[in-house]
């Protein structure tokens, strides 16, 4: 191959992660961080039952999420047996295999995808992985970062290496300036309902473009985090200052010398000019607008301004059958105004929109207002760090004053595991990712949005287009 | 892992795109250990009437025709979603070994193929044939044979299909990656060696 051919960022991290290439293509890939959360006991026990211990402890590192409670930090209180199980069997294996374990009530507890950018250890450059699909949202730094099953994961934890075939590549290029009240969040359903749920099955998304680039990191991880939603393997966004600002100082991010040594290397990770990619998409950021789901699958997203769809509008008799029985989960009628669904619950959280300019976005919109009569809202900040932060700057008390209950952190009501769950039938605003039938709970429905659009959901009781908040009206 | 050659068994449609794995099995009934039987947790909330334990009858698994299923035939972009592994596992303790539709969640189809679950991907429009024959014939059989690469439907129509050759060689040995990668660990520790302190964690 010409060592002179421009190469995308993708590429060049995958090139110097490789361990061997059969010629069937299949490549062995070596693993610099491996995230493990509290449902990974199965790929411990598979191991335990070979015999065999973690190769690279010191490059593993282990948080519980998703069966932690948000109304205690005591591992005891954990009222139900087997969530409390999980949540001490990731603590016994970690230390009985010298796994470094961000535990319960500790200073750095949170959401593992909220802890890895965090702390440092997520970086340009790296090839991540973790048992949870939206490993893809460590892509946001500059890294190669995929979800990986139980099995996958005992082999890394065996041998700190996986087996892949390499994948295609999808550059989604997003030009413009996004408008005021439209966030990250915004633009990566718009993504989805552009592309589909498969729209980028096979790939490795880049994210770039000027909107992309003037994103925050914060910005950036959600639009990564959410790349799985489009089918992706990874998303990824090429390291620039925002991001070496953004580590530099964090605790697991390198130092002295090595900062600088890891900075000229980061500095050579963007695409080259003139890299191809197998497909390319372009979208102009400034005709997104706030989106909201009205479906069961994260495709089904359209602008806050628009209407429930009329399954007769679907092309054929399956997209029709499918898309009734959708709104008939999602109790909803073809033709209503979306600003005019009412919500029963508002959660604000989940690794895609729990970081403090999410919590800071919300809370603009909550300050001097009232969750709305007969709302449950909700705001679960992804990690220790933000919860610290967030009361710092006061944002639990614009909440709290709000109506709102300002809980500890954890996956809570983006999956349920912990026991957070919404009712049969309940409506609920979420600023998470999956709008999956009983994702929240068998019967919930789910709305996604982003966390400022949340927010203006829980004060007006219904679906509600927050650019009219913010622009003064009550 | 069992080997996988050729089957022979009853196929279900199940012709609704993006299935998520959240749908296959719920998250409440994740996180055991893979020697608990998943079988029970497979499609629990769309097999029961909605607040009840009662079956719901329309459920396409629970129709007497399709109860013994082996093939399940989806829709576009199948067990999309989530990483879960019992996914799989729900699949397969129920006897799913094959999965049909025009494509799978990426995730879906590793671990599918890690334990012995072949997902065989085929044009839209060969699935959506298949779905209609299934709908007309409930109980109809469909052949995989992953040898010869082609799955015969119920009116002797065969389509050939593509699978990764190391796959295709795991599946049909039963083989263990794990223990062939293990054999290569003079040169995962060549690669350690080669990077140093480069990507290390502190
Ligand atoms: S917050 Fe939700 S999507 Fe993120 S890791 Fe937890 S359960 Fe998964």
């Amino acid at each position: 191959m010409d060592a002179e051919a421009p190469r995308t960022l993708f590429e060049k991290i995958w090139s110097r992660h490789r361990v061997k290439e059969r010629e069937d293509g299949q490549t062995l890939l070596y693993v610099d961080r491996h995230l493990m959360h509290d449902g990974t006991a199965a790929a411990f026990d598979a191991l335990r039952r070979r015999g065999l211990a973690p190769r690279a402890p010191e490059r593993t590192f282990a948080v519980p999420d998703h069966y932690v409670p948000t109304d205690t930090r005591r591992v005891a209180e954990i009222a139900d047996e087997r969530r409390r199980g999980l949540v001490e069997t990731l603590a016994r294996n970690s230390a009985e295999h010298g796994i470094r374990h961000f535990g319960l009530g500790g200073p750095h507890q949170g959401i593992v995808h909220i802890i890895g950018p965090e702390t440092g250890l997520s970086q340009p450059g790296l090839l991540m992985v973790c048992g949870d699909s939206h490993t893809s949202t460590h892509g946001a730094l500059g890294a190669l970062a995929f979800g990986i099953g139980s099995t996958e994961v005992t082999h890394v934890l065996a041998t700190q290496t996986l087996w892949q075939r390499k994948p295609r590549t999808l550059r989604i290029a997003v030009d413009g300036a996004l408008a005021e009240g439209v966030t990250a969040k915004d633009l990566i359903l718009a993504v989805i309902a552009r592309i589909g749920a498969a729209g980028a099955t096979g790939h490795v998304i880049e994210y770039a473009g000027g909107a992309v680039r003037a994103l925050s990191m914060e910005g950036r991880l959600t639009l990564c985090n959410m790349s799985i939603e489009a089918g992706g393997r990874a998303g990824m966004v090429a390291p620039d200052e925002t991001t070496y600002s953004y580590l530099a100082g964090r605790e697991y991010a390198p130092k002295g010398a090595e900062w600088d040594r890891a900075l000229v290397r980061w500095r050579a990770l963007p695409s080259d000019e003139g890299a191809a990619f197998d497909r390319e998409v372009s979208l102009d950021a400034a005709t997104v607008a706030p989106m909201v789901t009205w479906g069961t699958s994260p495709e089904d997203a359209l602008p806050i301004t628009g209407a429930v769809p009329d399954p007769d509008a679907a092309p054929d008799a399956e997209g029709r059958a499918a898309m009734a029985r959708t709104l008939d989960y999602m109790g909803l009628l073809p033709g209503t105004a979306l600003e005019e669904v009412a919500v029963d619950r508002v959660f604000i959280g989940s690794c895609t929109n729990s970081r403090i300019e999410d919590l800071r976005g919300a809370a603009l919109v909550a300050r001097g207002r009232k969750v709305a009569e007969g709302v449950r809202a909700w705001v679960v900040p992804g990690s220790e760090p933000v919860k610290r932060q967030a009361e710092a700057e006061g944002l639990h008390e614009v909440f709290r004053g709000a109506g709102f209950e300002w809980r500890e952190p954890g996956c809570s009501m983006c999956v349920g595991t912990n026991g957070d769950i919404a009712g049969p039938g309940v409506r609920v605003a979420s600023t998470s990712n999956r709008n999956f039938m009983g994702r929240q709970g068998p019967g919930a429905r789910t709305h996604l949005l982003s966390p400022a659009m949340a927010a203006a959901a829980a004060v007006t009781g219904r679906l509600t287009d927050v650019r009219r908040l913010l622009a003064g009206e009550a | 892992m069992e080997p996988f050659r050729r089957l022979d068994a009853v196929a279900v449609p199940l012709g609704e795109p993006n299935i998520d794995t959240d749908r296959i099995i719920p998250a409440r009934f994740l996180s055991r250990l893979r020697s608990v039987d998943h079988a029970p947790f497979l499609f629990h909330d769309a097999r029961r009437l909605p607040g009840s334990d009662d079956e719901n009858p329309a459920f396409p698994l629970n129709r007497p025709e399709w109860r013994a299923a082996r093939i399940v035939v989806a829709g576009r972009n199948f067990a999309c979603g989530s990483s879960r592994e019992a996914a799989v596992w729900a699949l397969y303790d129920h006897g799913v070994r094959c999965a049909v539709a025009p494509s799978f969640g990426d995730i879906f189809r590793n671990n599918a193929m890690k334990n012995g679950l072949l997902p065989v991907a085929l044009p839209a429009e060969a699935v959506a044939d298949l779905l209609a024959q299934l709908e007309a014939r409930p109980g109809a059989t469909v052949s995989v044979d992953l040898p010869a690469q082609t799955v015969t439907f119920p009116d002797g129509a065969t389509h050939g299909f593509d699978v990764d050759p190391f796959d295709k060689q795991c599946l049909l040995e039963g083989l263990d990656e794990l223990a062939y990668t293990l054999s290569l660990t003079d040169e995962i520790t060549a690669f350690e060696r080669r990077m140093g302190r480069e990507n290390a964690p502190p």
